[in-house]
């Protein structure tokens, strides 16, 4: 089975997030970027299916930062058999932009099946699996949690509410938007990462720009913390005195 | 600006789901900007008897095919491409839910129109709709402005479900499935229901839960001896089950259980919409982050801005002590 993994990086939200000076986007200056987590869990199931029933794995993003490159090789290393970079001037793109720019990389390419992760902390004008499965004309499931290969379909678990499944049988080829793997994404040591990157070489590709959606973003906000919870402060003895009282007075230990 | 708008009613085992109704209060207000009708388009098979408590809607479109029995994202998309192609409607409203996540940029897609998916809340000014939406979890909202004819998926939780529900008896148009769904790529199988192996988290007066700052599966066995101690038992975000570090009936939140415990401790938990929508009903929520900007601390009643492991061992410590006195 030939498949497909798109992944991005996003920014690392551990770090404080600031508001560029037109308020209409973050400052990118301060950020530092992470692979996106589900897209990670994207990559785990694609090799998990291709450890089982052969095939290759072709790690496809858009390179909208340098960090790009290590999550590349980072997938090479994983055991993933190709990664292509994709070059171009990738400023302020949305979705829509991206799913027609895959679309366009992927005439190169021959699949069977697309995966990735369901979304990323930065989608406003949809998703992009969704959208470029519509592009490609072909089937799209999301939120999936769970992937078998049976002869020419999938069987495709995905999460809803309340901690059931719904099973479905999917034609390929078709994308599919990961929620989780069945495996938490394997780990891979720096020494090998940093092999990887001596030896291995990436795919480029280039890439003209796309058009974005119809939306606007208007303005770039931090929500005004609410402020509704009461901050306990104090030493950690203190914190935890306040923390006893508090379950006293509300009857959860006697 | 007029138009109609349209509301995706979404079901699960021949019940209408909270979302809905939560989209029809949303439909509404807009309704209330701009006029025009606001339409339920429910998909489905013998289901007409759910249409009176549809009765917020002025108008419900009723597709009726076995086919639709249960949700297929290409089936659903198929039928709603043929409703609303021919349609000059100003918005139509999906959950970002399962379901409305692999609806919503689908259906723009084909249509040719706008998507603006997690949105919390719209304003109508100088004739032009905003809508609000969150990003990087739920530490950055956007204020977008979406021309007419668009499909909006909406959080759940975002707007008052009990607005939007209204027994009535709004008009029907029973129709059966405008496009042949008798070969499709996307075949539903079954419903799985979880395993009752486990306890069951939406049954306890208290819960310990773990986020990512639970750092290691090796630190699972501190918060289940205070769980242990408090009398309650150990739950969830996420990234914790995706680890592997706790099983998949622990968790709360959108693909998870919802719960209401007497006691909620959050414990490294930032507190993400799809988390916050499964507890935020609890009577008391304690959250213990470092991280003073996490969106756990809008919705906690107390918080600790601290590290949990400065924390949980001193309490266990204590509850020790007082059984012990």
């Amino acid at each position: 089975m030939k498949i497909i993994v798109l992944t991005t990086v996003i920014p690392d939200l551990i770090e404080e997030l600031e508001i560029s000076p037109d308020g209409k986007s973050l400052d990118k200056t301060y950020l530092r970027y992470i692979p996106n987590e589900l897209d990670d869990h994207a990559l785990e199931e694609a090799l998990l299916l291709k450890e089982r029933h052969g095939g290759e794995v072709v790690v496809l993003a858009l390179n909208i930062r340098e960090e790009t490159d290590e999550m590349l090789f980072a997938a090479l290393a994983k055991g993933a058999d190709k990664a292509v970079k994709i070059n171009g001037d990738f400023e302020g793109i949305d979705n829509h932009a991206k799913a027609k720019i895959l679309r366009k990389v992927l005439e190169n390419f021959e699949f069977d099946l697309i995966l990735t992760g369901v979304q990323t902390v930065e989608d406003i004008d949809g998703y992009v699996g969704p959208l470029l499965a519509s592009y490609l004309a072909i089937p799209y499931v999301g939120v999936v949690s769970g992937v078998s290969y049976l002869k020419d379909t999938l069987l495709v678990k995905k999460e809803l509410p309340g901690g059931l499944l719904t099973e479905m049988e999917v034609s390929i080829p078709c994308v599919l938007g990961i929620q989780a793997a069945e495996n938490p994404p394997r780990y891979v040591a720096i020494s090998r990462l940093r092999q990887m990157m001596r030896t291995a070489k990436l795919e480029e590709f280039q890439c003209e720009k796309e058009k974005n959606g119809k939306i606007e973003i208007k303005k770039v906000f931090k929500p005004e913390i609410a402020g509704k919870a009461e901050m306990i402060v104090g030493e950690p003895e203190e914190i935890v005195e306040k923390i006893v009282k508090i379950l006293e007075e509300k009857g959860i230990i006697k | 600006m007029k138009g109609d708008i349209f509301v995706l009613v979404e079901h699960l085992k021949g019940e209408i789901s909270d979302i809905t109704f939560e989209l029809l209060s949303c439909g509404k207000a807009i309704k209330e900007q701009t006029g025009g009708t606001l339409f339920a388009i429910l998909l489905g098979h013998n289901l007409k008897s759910l249409i009176p408590d549809l009765g917020c809607a002025d108008k419900v479109i009723y597709v009726d095919d076995e086919n639709l029995s249960e949700f297929s994202p290409e089936a659903y998309k198929m039928v709603l491409v043929h409703l609303l192609r021919e349609k000059d409607f100003l918005f139509f409203l999906v959950g970002n839910t399962s379901y409305g996540m692999d609806i919503a940029s689908a259906l723009a897609a084909e249509l040719e129109v706008s998507c603006v998916v997690n949105c919390k809340d719209f304003r109508f000014e100088e004739d032009n709709f905003i809508f609000i939406t969150q990003t990087h979890g739920g530490k950055i909202l956007n204020e977008v402005s979406v021309p007419n004819k668009a499909v909006i998926s909406i959080l759940p939780g975002s707007f008052s479900a009990e607005e939007g529900k209204r027994e009535g008896s709004p008009s029907i148009e029973e129709i059966k499935s405008p496009v042949s769904l008798s070969t499709l790529k996307v075949r539903f199988k079954r419903i799985i229901e979880p395993e009752i192996t486990d306890v069951d988290i939406s049954k306890q007066n208290i819960l310990v839960s773990v986020g990512r700052g639970i750092q290691s599966k090796d630190n699972i066995p501190l918060v289940e001896e205070l769980a242990q101690l408090l009398g309650g038992v150990v739950g969830s975000t996420r990234p914790v089950i995706d680890q592997g570090w706790l099983p998949l009936s622990r968790l709360i939140g959108r693909s998870g259980k919802a719960v209401k415990p007497k006691l909620y401790l959050a414990l490294g938990i930032s507190g993400a919409l799809e988390h916050q929508e499964g507890m935020k009903g609890s009577e008391l929520i304690i959250a213990v982050n470092t991280d003073p900007t996490a969106p756990i601390f809008d919705i906690a009643h107390y918080g600790v801005e601290k590290d949990l492991f400065e924390i949980v061992p001193l309490i266990v410590q204590r509850l020790k002590e007082r059984k012990g006195s």
